[in-house]
C-alpha cells in the first residue's frame, strides 16, 4: 500500500503523527533509564527491605557516636565492680547498660553503634579502592580489545592474565599477604579488602564494554564516521556501568565481611579505642563458653548489614537488567 | 561514470568447525548519482551484508573474505585503509539501521548524539552544533527538536527515532545513502511517513540512495532502478516501470506475486513462492533459485546462468526467462 496516492493520504499522515506524538508522551515524558529503574526497585519488597536496613545502618554510622549512653573507652563495669572478666563474671543485659558489657567492662552497645561507623567507612573506602583499581584495569583492556590490532590485544590479553592470577589467589590469602605486607592497620584492611575485589570489577567492565562494542549503536555510530575512542568513551563506557555499580553493591556486602575477617585476625587497627564489629567479634572468642551474646551482637550485626546490601544489589540487577526491562 | 558501481560484490564467513557461508555471492550493481536504487530480496540473501561490506562495517577479521570491488566516486571503498574509510563514513556515504530504538544509545541524550557526528566531520561546537541539531530535526519533521535534544531515546516513539537516525545519517549532505530496512521495524503507518521523508530529502539534496528492503511495495513507490536478490546474487535489473510490467526471472514474478494487493479480488488468493530460501543450489551448479522454480528446465543445472541484457536494459540471469507481460492486475501502478 505504500507509495499508492490516495485523497485522503495526507491528512492520515498527520493524525498518524499526532499519534505517534501522544504515544510516546503518555507515560514516558521525562523518564530517563535509571528513573525507570527506580521505579521498578521501589515496587520490590526485597529492595525495600536492603533499603531500610542501609539506611538505618548508614544513620546508626553517622548519628551514633553522638548519641551514644556510654564513651567507648570507658570501663565502667570494671570501676563500678560489676565485671570480673578473669572470673568469667560479665554481667548481661540491664536497664542501665542495654547489652550489658563487653569484657574489659565497657559498655556493649555503646561500642556496637560506635563500631558501625568504622565498619560503613572500612566497606565503602575499601569497595572504592578496588572500583577504581578494577575499572581502571578492566576499562583499558576493554578498550584495547575493542580497538584491537596486534597492540589492542597485546594489552588486553596481558592485563587478563593479570587479574586471572589474581582472581585465581583465595581472596581472603590475598588480603592476609597483603596485610602481613604493609602492617596492621585500618589503611591496610581498606586496600587488603579492595585488591580483593579489583578482579571482579575489571573482568566486569570489561566483558561488558566488549559486549556493548557489538551493539547496534555502536554500529550506527561507527557508519557515521566517529572515532573509535570516542565511541569508547561517550557510548560503550556509559553503558557498561550498570552492572559495574550493581556489582559495588554486593561488593560492599563482601567488603564488610572480609574486613571484619581481618580485624578478628588481628590484621586490622590495632588501636581498640575505636571499636569495630570484627574486633569485638575476636575480642569475645575466650568468653564464648560464658558469654556467647558478646560474640553474637556483632556477628549478627555484620550480616544483617551484609543482607541489606546484598538484598538492593540484587534487585538492582534485577532494575537494570535489560532483558526484563520491556 | 555511476557514483556507486559495485562489481562481483563476494563475502564470505568461515568459522572454525562450521560450513563456510558464502553471504554474498557475486553481486554487481550501480547506483547514479542522485538515483534512487533499490536492492530487494527475502531475508537472508545477502542484502545486509553487502551495505556493511560497501561501508567497511564488516568486522575486519581472519574468517571474514570480501572479494570484488565497490567504486565509490572512482576510489575503491574496499582497498580504502580503516583511517579514510572512517572519514568517508557519515561524510560522503551514510547509512540507516532497520531497528531504530538499538540503533540509539540508551543512556545518552539524543542531542549528544547528533552533535558527535556535526563535531566529527564538519568540526562544529557548542551553540552551533545545537542549532545545528535542531535544525536537522526539524528537516526530519520533528517538532519541537530543542526539547527533543535532551530527550533519551526511550521517551521517542519508533518513528521520530528512525527520523532522528535519519537526521544524523544527513547531517553532513553524504552524496550516498544507504538504507537497509529503514521500515521493517516500524508500525505500518509510520512506514509511509518514513519513506516520504526520504523521498523528499533525496529529491531536495540530491542525494543518491540504496534502498534495501524484501518488500517490493517498498520500491514500488520510489525507486528509479531496482535491483532483485537472490542467494547473494543479482538476479535481475531493471528500471521499475518494466520491472513490474514486465518481469522475467521466475523469482521475481513470484515475489510480485507475493504482494499483498489491495485491489486484488475477494477470491484471488496470493501466490507465495514455494519452498524457502534455505531451498539453494550454490551458484556454480547451476541457478540458485532452480529448487524452487516452477520453470525449471533441465538446463538450470550445470552451470550458473549467465546474464541476459536486453534491448531496454533490463537484464536477468534465468535460461528460462517469463516473457510478456505479466497477469495485468498484478503490474504495479505507481504515482510518478
Ligand atoms: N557475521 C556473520 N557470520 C556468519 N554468517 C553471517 C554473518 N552475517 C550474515 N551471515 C549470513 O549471511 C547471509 C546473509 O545475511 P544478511 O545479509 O543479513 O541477509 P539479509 O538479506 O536478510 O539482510 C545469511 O545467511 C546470514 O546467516
Ligand atoms: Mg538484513
Amino acid at each position: 500500500m505504500s507509495g499508492v496516492a490516495t485523497p485522503g493520504r495526507k491528512k492520515a499522515e498527520k493524525i498518524d503523527r499526532l499519534a505517534e506524538l501522544s504515544a510516546a508522551h503518555d507515560d514516558e515524558r521525562g523518564v530517563s533509564l535509571w528513573q525507570e529503574a527506580f521505579r521498578r526497585l521501589r515496587r520490590n519488597p526485597a529492595a525495600i527491605t536492603g533499603a531500610a536496613i542501609l539506611m538505618l545502618f548508614v544513620l546508626v554510622a553517622v548519628f551514633g557516636p553522638f548519641l551514644v549512653p556510654y564513651a567507648t573507652t570507658d570501663t565502667i563495669g570494671v570501676r563500678e565492680g560489676l565485671v570480673k572478666s578473669g572470673q568469667g563474671i560479665i554481667p548481661g543485659s540491664s536497664a542501665d547498660h542495654w547489652l550489658g558489657f563487653d569484657h574489659q567492662g565497657r559498655d556493649e552497645f555503646s561500642r556496637l553503634v560506635v563500631g558501625a561507623r568504622q565498619t560503613l567507612l572500612v566497606g565503602v573506602v575499601s569497595t572504592l579502592v578496588g572500583l577504581a583499581v578494577g575499572a581502571l584495569i578492566g576499562g583499558i583492556a576493554g578498550a584495547a580489545a575493542g580497538i584491537g590490532g596486534r597492540w589492542g590485544r597485546w594489552i588486553d590479553t596481558t592485563l587478563m592474565r593479570i587479574v586471572d592470577m589474581l582472581l585465581a589467589l583465595p581472596s581472603l590469602l590475598l588480603a592476609v599477604s597483603i596485610a602481613a605486607l604493609l602492617g596492621a592497620s585500618l589503611v591496610t584492611v581498606m586496600i587488603a579488602v579492595g585488591m580483593i575485589s579489583v578482579p571482579v570489577f575489571a573482568r566486569l567492565l570489561r566483558g561488558s564494554m566488549i559486549a556493548q562494542a557489538g551493539s547496534d549503536y555502536v554500529l550506527a555510530a561507527t557508519a557515521l564516521g566517529v572515532r573509535k575512542s570516542k565511541i569508547a568513551l561517550t557510548h560503550i563506557v556509559p553503558n557498561s556501568l550498570a552492572p559495574v555499580i550493581v556489582q559495588a553493591t554486593l561488593t560492599l556486602a563482601t567488603a564488610i565481611i572480609e574486613a571484619a575477617a581481618l580485624s578478628f585476625l588481628g590484621l586490622g587497627n590495632p588501636d581498640s579505642a575505636v571499636p569495630e564489629w570484627g574486633v569485638m567479634l575476636a575480642d569475645a572468642q575466650p568468653y564464648l563458653g560464658t558469654r556467647p551474646a558478646l560474640a553474637i551482637y556483632p556477628a549478627v550485626a555484620i550480616i544483617i548489614t551484609a543482607l541489606g546490601f546484598t538484598l538492593l544489589g540484587e534487585a538492582m540487577r534485577e532494575a537494570l537488567d535489560p532483558k526484563l526491562r520491556k | 561514470m555511476a557514483l556507486l558501481d559495485v562489481e562481483d560484490l563476494s563475502v564470505t564467513f568461515a568459522r572454525r568447525g562450521q560450513r563456510t557461508v558464502r553471504a554474498v555471492d557475486g553481486v554487481s550493481f550501480s547506483v547514479d548519482a542522485g538515483e534512487v536504487v533499490g536492492l530487494v530480496g527475502e531475508s537472508g540473501c545477502g542484502k545486509s551484508v553487502t551495505s556493511l561490506a560497501i561501508m567497511g562495517l564488516l568486522p575486519r577479521q581472519k574468517g571474514v573474505h570480501i572479494g570484488g570491488k565497490a567504486s565509490f566516486d572512482g576510489t575503491d571503498l574496499l582497498q580504502l585503509d580503516a583511517r579514510s574509510m572512517r572519514d568517508v563514513r557519515g561524510r560522503d556515504v551514510a547509512m540507516i539501521f532497520q531497528d531504530p530504538l538499538s540503533s540509539l544509545n540508551p543512556v545518552v541524550p539524543l542531542g549528544i548524539q547528533v552533535t558527535e557526528v556535526l563535531q566529527r566531520h564538519r568540526g562544529m561546537k557548542g551553540e552551533a552544533a545545537a542549532k545545528e541539531a535542531a535544525a536537522l530535526l526539524d528537516r526530519v519533521g520533528i517538532p519541537d527538536p530543542r526539547r527533543r535534544l535532551k530527550e533519551f531515546p526511550h521517551q521517542l516513539s519508533g518513528g521520530m527515532r528512525q527520523r532522528a537516525l535519519i537526521a544524523m545519517a544527513v547531517a553532513c549532505r553524504p552524496r550516498l545513502l544507504i538504507a537497509d530496512e529503514p521500515t521493517t521495524a516500524l508500525d505500518v503507518t509510520i512506514q509511509a511517513q518514513i519513506l516520504e521523508l526520504l523521498k523528499e530529502l533525496v529529491r531536495e539534496s540530491g542525494t543518491a540512495l540504496v534502498m534495501i528492503t524484501h518488500d517490493l511495495g517498498v520500491v514500488a513507490g520510489m525507486c528509479d532502478t531496482i535491483n532483485v536478490l537472490y542467494a547473494g546474487r543479482v538476479i535481475e535489473t531493471a528500471r521499475r516501470r518494466p520491472l513490474f510490467a514486465e518481469p522475467h526471472h521466475p523469482y521475481t514474478v513470484g515475489l510480485l506475486g507475493s504482494v499483498p494487493r489491495l485491489d486484488a479480488g475477494r477470491g484471488e488468493r496470493l501466490t507465495p513462492i514455494p519452498g524457502s530460501v534455505r531451498d539453494v543450489l550454490p551458484w556454480p551448479d547451476g541457478c540458485a533459485f532452480a529448487p524452487r522454480c516452477h520453470r525449471r528446465v533441465d538446463a538450470c543445472v550445470g552451470e550458473p546462468p549467465e546474464l541476459v541484457l536486453t534491448h531496454t536494459g533490463h537484464s536477468y540471469r534465468c535460461v528460462n526467462p517469463v516473457t510478456g507481460p505479466v497477469a495485468p492486475a498484478r503490474a504495479q501502478e505507481e504515482q510518478a
